[in-house]
């Protein structure tokens, strides 16, 4: 009844084609981006910043851009978290290298830089498919970790290997550092993420994404048509990489302020990104974001209401939020192995033809 | 249905978070970890801390008339965990942190200074924290990896009649921040010493060390030495033992001694070494009191299987060490209900001798504790054990020694203030 076309006349090629066609769609996110832009940051504070909202953003961009390669170009990747290293260190370089380069372009920089290392370990992709590519970027993932826990330089000699992030500010606010305040770091990020996915919406459903879509469902009919694999297949990893480095970099530099490469990126990491996506819906924006709230906030719900509410014993409430999520994982896939994304997509046929569906 | 449940759910989260009302006793939070593959050193830890504070809460009423509010929290040995731990105990006004991890406590040490919140990283953490002139908020007495490394390398000089010139000296070490911490030392004493030094890194968790070995095995170094941590111990002593490396040539650090680690290798682990810090052992009149007041009142904490071990006694040690620094805390400001930035000072001043450990039913467990406002590491000295397979018992061996000063005086120095200058710190000057 309120969730339909009809009576949603666009009477210009600009209305036709806007990112939310749909005006129920238009007002929910409007009102989503005004509270989070303008109420969120005044009653949030540091337990909801750090261990909430924070996390949530950085991992909704990780999977945003795991989405494009894996969802949208069909290229299954376990380099994750080797690629969230490579923003991470390149974010360490930059700002200890650079100290009066402002952190947003460090976090821009580093967004590039990963995703020119993810062209070169894209390069395998244009010969193999499927689980072997998944082990070639398996391997990506296992050098790149070795190499900044190898090389002293990424590190900058430190006697432990552990990279921190200096205090670094935007117009004078502390954004990174001990002394940044949760509004700020939170506001930072935010706007990175809300940026990027609107960059992303709209690539996706622009050429290039219809070239990875292409790609993706058949790629020697593509080639047949006239798609370039070797640009889709590179373009959608340098794309991918940067949204992962991105989310590497805030990760390091924003949420955590400090971190060791086996343990801050290690191969569980590529796990839990590829989780995300295939629990938020491959193919789908909002998947992503569906997705990295199942897999990071869950488990943060759980242990409140089981440690905080019930007050039972840690480890065991540890073990069962394993099981927990487990088992939630597979209901979810089982009753809709397309994704969270796909149950909204269902609801909304529903909506559209409600309360008459025949 | 669904709504209810929904309702039903953010009903008891909102109850959860809000549940974080200031509380007037005194919080002690522990960052434990009973899961994950640090398991089965994590929970001895835990176990021997939150016994202590029922001890103390069950026999004293808590310490110095307050009662004591202690706070589990899950890390599973993971810095995000460790950081939601962090945030979510300390608005209960926390009073000091004990991660029991290197990494969780890189990541507190900027933010816990920030929040004017001690931290005690007992024989862990940074090294260079122990210049308390850069390090206000963090505390790593009574030793650190670096006083470790030191007299490790000072019990194989004694060994080899004072000369180790030409020795090989391998370190397999856990491939983290951990781990790396006493390769700079060691360097710099291979070069004074004039013994040849062999890295290899065990990447965690450590359940795969073969080529390791193989190398050990191939090279026959002198001596072994380990930095390494939960399985990663048991897999290194079996394999040493499967390799028939000379046991009392291996020398492990302070966390990889405990008897779990030990045991699995059965009479093939006899005669390991390794370095630590306070006693053995549960002849200790302090067993008496804890048996009356928390195990048979059923109020010990996980399965209460651990009291005696060597975990559980440093974890009690630790829970000792912040006991005495709160009453010192208590003393100075004149105050029982304090709060952290008293705390803060409570540490700064704490002096432990002989005749104090003996009230307090440890007699000799550890060396004198002095802290002060320089050096946040305290009297860095530690004393050599040996396990005994037979009696499936550790014994210390020499006399608690003290490090090589100079070497590592130096490189606190050298890093603490690379570490002022990185993050802008003025190093604050002690009266």
């Amino acid at each position: 009844m309120f969730y339909r076309e009809s009576g949603d006349f666009k009477t210009s090629y600009a209305a036709d084609q806007q990112t939310f066609p749909i005006r129920f769609d238009r007002v929910v996110v409007t009102l989503v981006l005004i509270f989070a832009f303008a109420v969120v940051p005044f009653v949030i504070n540091d337990y909801w910043e750090k261990s909430i909202l924070l996390p949530f953003l950085v991992w909704s961009l990780a999977a945003l851009g795991l989405n494009i390669l894996t969802g949208y170009c069909g290229q299954v990747s376990l380099g994750t978290g080797g690629f969230m290293a490579v923003g991470a260190y390149a974010c360490y370089k930059l700002t200890t290298g650079f100290p009066d380069l402002n952190i947003i372009f460090v976090v821009l920089l580093s967004g590039g830089i990963t995703a020119m290392v993810g062209i070169i370990f894209g390069l395998p992709s244009l010969r193999i498919k499927g689980f072997y590519l998944a082990v070639a970027t398996l391997a990506s993932q296992f050098f790149l970790v070795w190499l900044f826990n190898k090389v002293p330089w990424f590190y900058n000699y430190s006697a432990s290997g552990q990279i921190t992030m200096p205090e670094r500010t935007v117009f004078g606010i502390a954004v990174t550092g001990s002394e940044a305040t949760p509004w700020a770091t939170y506001l930072f990020g935010l706007i990175f993420v809300v940026a990027f996915a609107f960059i992303a919406r709209n690539l996706t459903r622009g050429r290039l994404g219809r070239s990875w879509m292409a790609i993706r469902d058949m790629d020697i009919a593509a080639e047949i048509i006239g798609v370039p694999p070797l640009q889709a297949k590179l373009s959608a990893f340098a794309v991918s990489s940067f949204y992962i480095g991105l989310s590497g970099a805030l990760f390091f530099g924003v949420y955590l302020g400090a971190a060791e490469p086996t343990e801050a990126f290690g191969i569980d990491k590529s796990f839990l990104v590829l989780f995300m996506i295939i629990i938020g819906g491959l193919g789908s924006i909002f998947g992503s974001f569906v997705g990295a709230a199942f897999m990071v906030l869950l488990p943060v719900l759980f242990k409140n209401i089981m440690v905080g509410g019930f007050g039972w014993p840690t480890d065991m409430v540890q073990h069962f939020i394993f099981m927990l999520v487990g088992g939630l994982i597979m209901f979810f896939l089982i009753v809709e192995p397309h994704g969270l994304a796909q149950l909204w997509r269902v609801a909304k046929e529903k909506l559209r033809l409600w309360p008459f569906p025949h | 249905m669904k709504l209810k449940t929904l309702t039903a759910a953010s009903l008891a989260v909102s109850m959860a978070l809000g549940a974080g009302a200031v509380s007037a006793d005194l919080t002690f939070p522990s960052l434990s970890y009973r899961t994950g593959p640090y398991a089965p050193n994590g929970i001895p830890f835990a176990d021997g801390y939150a016994d202590y504070f029922t001890l103390l809460n069950e026999r004293d009423g808590g310490i110095g008339g307050e009662k004591i509010n202690f706070i589990e929290c899950e890390t599973g040995y993971n810095t995000e965990k460790g950081v939601e731990c962090y945030e979510s105990t300390k608005g209960e006004g926390a009073l000091v942190y004990q991660p029991l991890s290197t990494g969780i406590t890189y990541q507190l040490i900027p933010k816990a200074t920030a929040d004017d919140i001690p931290v005690h990283s007992m024989g862990y953490g940074r090294t260079s924290a122990a210049n308390g002139k850069v390090f206000s908020h963090i505390f790593n007495y009574p030793g650190t990896y670096w006083d470790a490394a030191s007299i490790i390398v000072k019990h194989i000089l004694d060994e080899e009649g004072g000369d180790a010139n030409g020795k090989t000296i391998a370190l397999v070490y856990h491939n983290s921040a951990y781990g790396k911490e006493p390769i700079r030392t060691l360097e710099e004493l291979s070069k004074k010493h004039g013994f040849n030094l062999t890295l290899l890194a065990v990447d965690h968790p450590g359940q795969e060390q073969k080529s390791q070995w193989l190398q050990i095995r191939r090279e026959r170094p002198d001596y072994v030495l380990m930095w390494g941590w939960g399985v990663m111990n048991q897999v290194a002593i079996q394999e040493a033992a499967n390799i028939r490396y000379p046991m009392d040539k291996f020398i492990g650090v302070w966390w990889s001694a405990s008897e779990n680690d030990v045991l699995p290798t059965g009479d093939g682990a006899n005669g390991y070494k390794a370095i630590n810090f306070h006693g053995v052992g549960s002849e200790f009149p302090i067993y008496d009191d804890l048996k009356k007041h928390v195990v048979d009142a059923g109020k010990a904490a996980g399965d209460g299987s651990n009291l005696g071990t060597v975990l559980y006694n440093r974890g009690m040690y630790a829970a000792m060490l912040a006991a005495e620094a709160a009453r010192t805390a208590q003393e100075i400001h004149g105050a029982s209900n304090i709060t952290p930035a008293q705390m803060r000072d409570g540490m700064e001043a704490l002096k432990i001798d002989q005749a104090r450990m003996a009230e307090l039913g440890l007699p000799n467990f550890g060396p004198d504790i002095n802290v002060s406002c320089d050096s946040h590491g305290g009297p860095g000295q530690a004393a050599i054990m040996q396990w005994d397979a037979g009696a499936k018992t550790w014994s210390l061996i020499t006399d608690y020694t003290g490090a090589d000063r100079e070497v590592v005086d130096a490189l606190i120095m050298e890093d603490s203030s690379a570490y002022a200058t990185e993050n802008n710190i003025t190093p604050r000057s002690c009266g």
